[in-house]
């Protein structure tokens, strides 16, 4: 089970605007996902490490040295927006009178 | 060029004798593809330049087995000057400024990108029904999904678009399609192949892959794209064998674990009976079958859906409206921008997919779901590496049925998700394991899954070439192309 709430909060997390059919199909969909998810608390963990990452390698080390690889253009080519050769978003930072 | 009578070999031959020039074969190709797509819908975008690459490469000189052969990629691999979509809205024009190690990889061999493929939307689902370009038929029966993620690059090779074409494997994306396919897919070991230019689901479960219609090209490929890059950290310096060259159908004394958990009554009893067929056709040639237990596969897809969502939470923040792809218009401020270009662009399996990782990460859930996981997640790698200490393979079906009807499954996502039951321990496990034909059932193709210790696919290469040179699955037509010859 899962609650409207909850659904609220998390897409507020995730930086998502679900749409009310949307809220309504979620509640329902994830909190049989999230049912199914219960069953892992039948398995005793009882001191068994998580396995976070895969792999045989560890941390790896190179020579701090910069590498040339795209221009400042090529980078640019993917903008959507962009002035004076500079990201342009929306306000980040509210005027008071917007507020 | 129709490719479903042709090997890598053949070709090779073809243009190294000059019967053939890459331009010609790449032209022919073109052409082919015009043709089938119509029905199969396999690509997402063509490459334009593909005709001009061949040019190249044929003043250049044929060399190696690939030089001058087009290959179909899938589109989460970034391709320099390609467009690069992952199947979704939130990167329909995203122009990538360089390539993947692996696309580098084979244009260093010569071989012509001729497209990118269809796919799930960020390689998330078992059927390329997610995707924001519409459906790709699989070419046994136009009206059944060709399976997912890899389902565009499945379904060009099953009907002869192209003769190879790379995949990505996250829980199963290369051998459930390979397997409704009727063809071969392998996911290498986790670490073999770069994963620099590939764009990230789970980063502790995708890996790059090849699948073909014959287990030798998928060899050669494999080959080619394999060994460490120092762009990708988790890519192991384990020396890269020539896979091909090395292949052997020798089966004598190699020792077959049978998981009884992969018998399970929810699989299509005709697919076991395909699957059985295969373990028989081993034990003639010299296998031992013994029956073992994975008690912890019952809770594999419960691990895999926490861990692949929570991963792919956190690696698709990045799409936000602000440095590429889609950005959502008339918005006040950025946390809107942000908001709203993701609300937009991406499409509902994915937000779900989202919502379940961050919730799996939230305060108050973290312990319960993501971290319980992975202790899960221990254990069954723990049960798989047993299970290899006294067997070469752990075998089973790829798949619990046949490729399934479009829009059957895709309004129910729990359903959807089981369809990886199978597939899902080889990606826990990190473990090398791939889908070779094993017969037909009810006219359509079922696949033998085939897991290896890691780094051993020379071993996975020689198991399904014995089998292959036995049923000689390749001979078969794909239904739904028929009478077009």
């Amino acid at each position: 089970m899962i609650s409207k709430d909850e659904i609220l909060h998390v897409a507020e997390l995730a930086n998502l605007k679900l749409k009310d059919d949307e809220v309504d199909s979620f509640v329902s969909q994830l909190g049989k996902i999230v049912d199914m998810e219960s069953n892992l608390a039948s398995v005793d963990t009882d001191g068994v490490e998580p396995t976070y990452n895969m792999g045989d390698t560890s941390t790896t080390f190179r020579e701090d040295k910069g590498i040339h690889t795209q221009t400042r253009e090529q980078m640019f080519e993917n903008v959507p927006e962009s002035e004076d050769n500079l990201i342009k978003v929306p306000t980040i930072v509210a005027k008071e009178e917007d507020e | 060029m129709n490719y479903l009578n042709e090997t890598i070999d053949s070709l090779h031959k073809k243009l190294a004798d000059k019967e053939l020039t890459s331009k010609e074969l790449t032209d022919q190709t073109l052409n082919g593809m015009k043709d089938k797509e119509k029905d199969i819908s396999a690509f997402i975008t063509v490459n334009d330049d593909a005709v001009k690459d061949a040019e190249k490469v044929d003043n250049d000189g044929i060399k190696g087995s690939l030089s001058g052969i087009p290959i179909a990629i899938k589109d989460n691999i970034v391709s320099n000057g390609i467009k690069t979509t992952a199947a979704s809205k939130i990167l329909y024009n995203f122009m990538p400024v360089y390539s993947a190690t692996v696309l580098e990889k084979l244009e260093a061999a010569g071989a012509i990108n001729i497209g990118k493929t269809n796919m799930d939307e960020f390689a998330m689902g078992s059927s390329t029904e997610t995707s924001y370009f519409g459906d790709t038929h699989n070419p046994w029966n136009l009206d059944t999904v060709p399976g997912g993620s890899s389902g565009g690059s499945a379904a060009a090779v099953a009907s002869g678009e192209v003769i190879a074409a790379l995949g990505t494997d996250t829980g199963g994306s290369i051998r459930q399609p390979a397997s409704f396919n009727g063809i071969f897919g392998i996911k290498p070991t986790y670490g073999r192949v770069s994963r620099w230019g590939v764009i990230a689901f789970a980063s502790s479960l995708d890996q790059v892959g090849v699948m073909s219609k014959r287990v030798e090209d998928s060899a050669t490929v494999l080959s080619a794209i394999a060994g460490h890059d120092e762009h990708d950290s988790t890519s192991s310096e384990k020396e890269v064998p020539d896979y091909r060259a090395n292949l052997s159908k020798d089966m004598t004394g190699v020792r077959i674990a049978v998981p009884k958990e992969f018998w399970h009554e929810g699989t299509n009893p005709e697919v076991i009976a395909q699957v059985n067929k295969a373990l028989e056709t081993y034990k003639k040639l010299g296998a031992t079958v013994d029956e073992v237990s994975l008690p912890a596969l019952k809770h594999a897809v419960e691990v895999y859906y926490v861990l692949a969502s929570s991963e792919a939470s956190s690696n698709l923040q990045r799409y936000d409206g602000v440095r590429y792809g889609f950005r959502a218009k008339d918005v006040k401020n950025i946390k809107d921008l942000f908001v709203n270009s993701r609300s937009e662009g991406f499409g509902t399996e994915v937000k779900r997919r989202i919502m379940l990782g961050t919730f799996a990460l939230s305060a108050g859930a973290y312990d319960a779901y993501f971290k319980k996981a992975a202790q899960v997640r221990t254990l069954f790698i723990e049960e798989m590496n047993k299970v290899l200490e006294d067997h070469d393979f752990i075998m089973g079906p790829s798949t619990t049925s046949t490729a399934f009807k479009i829009g059957d499954k895709i309004d129910d996502p729990l359903a959807m998700y089981m369809n990886d039951i199978l597939t899902i321990p080889a990606n826990l496990a990190g473990l090398p394991a791939a889908s070779v034909p094993a017969g037909l059932a009810d006219g359509m193709p079922v696949g033998l899954q085939i897991m290896a210790r890691p780094f051993n696919e020379q071993a996975i290469f020689n198991a399904a070439y014995a089998l292959q040179e036995e049923n000689k699955f390749y001979e078969q037509i794909p239904t739904a192309l028929k009478g077009e010859d």
